[in-house]
């Protein structure tokens, strides 16, 4: 049987979370297609690298350790990740939509005349049947995207060319520990047989990379809260809505200045301008200083227990109630209708 | 003494004006009504064309080439592009490239940029329409060169090499490259300069033989001034191979389209009881606008 394969990326010895997504998301395809899932993490000076990828579900972990493998660059990994593909033949091989993926993934593809499909937010098992000469596939992966400035949601299929290759961004799918004792076995990369010495015609004159740190304004969706909110232990449950959506906490002025919510995370005119495509505003009235920096938000719902706060003539849902109540439930009722 | 200036190919496509969808592009039933969005040229494309400019001013003697693959009005932006300070163009167009995927495009287009045979090839990080990124590196890889993806600024080229600042998420990185390569533009770098009067004079007859045609058939007006003939180029006139254009050679195909139908903005009212919020989910999850 056949494989999924997903791409690793770390970043300071840790891998990155939406190669953590991926595999998250790969374990459950696998499982659905009865195959194992391999990781391929390549960089410098990551020995042990698997004690990451195996919880969350890997079998087999690639390990591509070189001083020249890290920062990233083009032409190595792109060698690694096609020597790693032919010998395993993958069916399916994921990569994070990042600059470091949506770089090597369609350089990848062109070498293997494989499809490729770029920012699927979905991503499912399906059959197919050719309308011309009837042949039926089965077990395809449905890649599916939005395409057209979001006007339209294609979805994408190969059906003849392997591995069918995708990308996804960050925060799309769920991250999410299989088992924490899951095991499986290391693999360490032929990089005699895979590397070029033509891959190394890179020179790094500069390189400036911040940490990690708040940044709520790349995110598709975002969970705010007002005022309203009363507390921060009750912001926590705005974060489990953002984790389990795959979102970020956005805030208003007057929550950060009660101390329930980092600056960073405040929207509006003194704050952030944002526009997600889902923003959730949980006791937040709706001045105009506050919906200045959200108003182009293309779905807003409010949550608020006063039927006439200002923010319900913006909103394309008003839900009439209390947080407390409310946001556990859209919790509860997302896991269980959710793939 | 070494050569004077660089041989640069610009690759730009025409898209359709995605990010302001209007009222009058909007079918009765909310869907988008794409033939009456008008057709721009792709922004970063644009960005693209400026940093290849910003070399022409440095390095004299380089020459841009403006490089299109689509129907014959996309010869509009081969002009847009001499407008600004291009020096000329090719349209690459033939009904065999139609229903291409991007890798099925990138074989086709680097076919005619070997035929052009470049020292640089700069393009869009990526069109409007698509949003892929995908064109630029497979054009690289089946030329067998170099990528510099999100590129900023070309800050220099010396001793055969590019210098490039590159825009990664949380930070930069400036690298040096070996010419030739392909370089991709992204949206952080300047914007474009506008038309230059004196340009818009001399290219404003800039034509494909297929335009002139549908304007005069005289012999003579077609046989003039030819430097103002913009070449289209089909599929013999880069030896390409049919079984890998069009939908033959794409390996991605779209099984299924759904229009995003959009609601006039009118608030729905839901109470925090189960049923409600269940059917909220449910129908934010079928959407697509979470999960
Ligand atoms: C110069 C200037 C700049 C400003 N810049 C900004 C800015 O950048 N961003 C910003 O946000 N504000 C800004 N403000 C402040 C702004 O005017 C408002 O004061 C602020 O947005 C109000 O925040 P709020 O909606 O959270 O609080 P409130 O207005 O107090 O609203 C709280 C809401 O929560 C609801 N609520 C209460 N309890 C519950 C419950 N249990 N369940 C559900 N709902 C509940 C209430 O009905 C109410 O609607 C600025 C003001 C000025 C003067």
């Amino acid at each position: 049987m056949n494989n999924i394969i997903v791409y690793c990326e770390i970043e300071d010895g840790h891998v990155v979370d939406v190669s953590l997504e991926l595999l998250t998301k790969g374990r459950s395809l696998a499982n659905q297609l009865g195959c194992k899932l391999e990781a391929l993490a390549i960089g410098h000076d990551i020995k042990g690298i698997e004690k990451q990828l195996f919880p969350y579900g890997a079998d087999i972990v690639h390990v591509a350790d070189d001083k020249r493998l890290a920062p990233y660059q083009t032409l190595p990994h792109t060698s690694i990740v096609i020597g790693v593909i032919r010998d395993e033949q993958p069916q399916i091989a994921l990569f994070g939509a990042t600059s470091v993926g949506r770089d090597l993934a369609p350089r990848v593809s062109s070498a293997l005349h494989s499809g490729l499909t770029a920012d699927c937010t979905s991503l499912e098992i399906g059959e197919h049947t050719e309308n011309k000469t009837g042949k039926e596939y089965k077990n395809l992966l449905y890649q599916i995207r939005p395409a057209f400035g979001g006007n339209i949601i294609a979805t994408i299929i190969n059906p003849d060319h392997r591995p069918q290759m995708a990308t996804v961004r960050e925060g799309v799918m769920k991250k999410e520990i299989y088992k924490v004792d899951h095991a499986g076995e290391v693999r360490n990369a032929d990089l005699a047989k895979y590397l070029n010495d033509d891959d190394f015609v890179l020179s790094f004159l500069d390189r400036q990379i911040e940490k990690r740190k708040i940044d709520i304004k790349n995110s598709s969706i975002i969970v705010a809260g007002g005022y309203g909110v009363g507390s921060k232990e009750n912001f926590n449950l705005l974060f489990q809505l953002a984790e389990v959506l795959g979102g970020e906490v956005g805030a208003s002025r007057a929550a950060v200045d009660a101390g329930f919510a980092e600056h960073a995370r405040q929207v509006g005119q003194t704050g952030v301008t944002v526009r997600p495509k889902l923003y959730i505003a949980c006791g937040i009235s709706g001045q105009i200083q506050h919906t200045a920096g959200m108003d182009q938000s293309a779905m807003i719902i409010s949550i608020n227990n006063d039927p006439n706060a200002p923010i319900n003539a913006l909103a394309d849902y008003s839900i009439v109630g209390d947080i407390g109540e409310v946001v556990p439930k859209m919790i509860k009722y997302y896991k269980q209708n959710s793939k | 003494m070494t050569k004077k200036g660089f041989k640069i190919v610009v690759l730009a496509k025409q898209v359709p004006d995605t990010r302001n969808v209007g009222k009058d592009a909007m079918k009765a039933d909310g869907t988008v009504n794409r033939a009456a969005l008008p057709a721009i040229f792709n922004p970063e494309d644009l960005n693209a064309l400026e940093q290849a400019l910003s070399i022409k001013d440095r390095y004299a003697g380089t020459t841009i080439t403006i490089l299109t693959m689509g129907p014959g009005r996309a010869a509009e932006i081969i002009r847009e592009g001499m407008y600004r300070g291009a020096d000329d163009g090719v349209l690459l167009t033939d009904r065999k490239f139609a229903g291409s995927d991007t890798l099925a495009t990138s074989y086709a287009i680097s076919l005619a940029v070997k035929k052009l045979n470049p020292d640089i090839v700069i393009a869009g990080r990526q069109a409007i329409d698509g949003d892929t990124a995908q064109v630029g590196p497979q054009v690289a890889e089946k030329m067998n060169l170099p990528q510099i993806t999100y590129a900023e600024e070309i800050l220099a080229i010396d001793k055969g090499k590019a210098v490039i600042k590159r825009r990664l998420e949380r930070g930069f990185e400036v690298v040096s490259c070996p010419m030739p390569l392909v370089i991709t533009v992204n949206a952080s770098a300047p914007e474009c300069r506008s038309r230059n009067a004196k340009f818009v004079m001399k290219f404003k007859h800039a034509k494909t033989v297929t335009e002139l045609q549908e304007s005069t058939s005289d012999y003579m007006e077609l046989q003039s001034r030819a430097y103002l003939r913009i070449p289209e180029w089909g599929v013999a006139d880069i030896n390409a191979d049919d079984k890998d254009l069009g939908l033959s050679g794409s390996p991605t195909k779209v099984k299924k389209i759904e229009n995003v139908v959009f609601q006039a903005k009118e608030s729905k009212r839901l109470s925090a009881a189960d049923a409600d919020i269940e059917s909220l989910m449910k129908e934010l999850i079928s959407n697509h606008t979470i999960g």
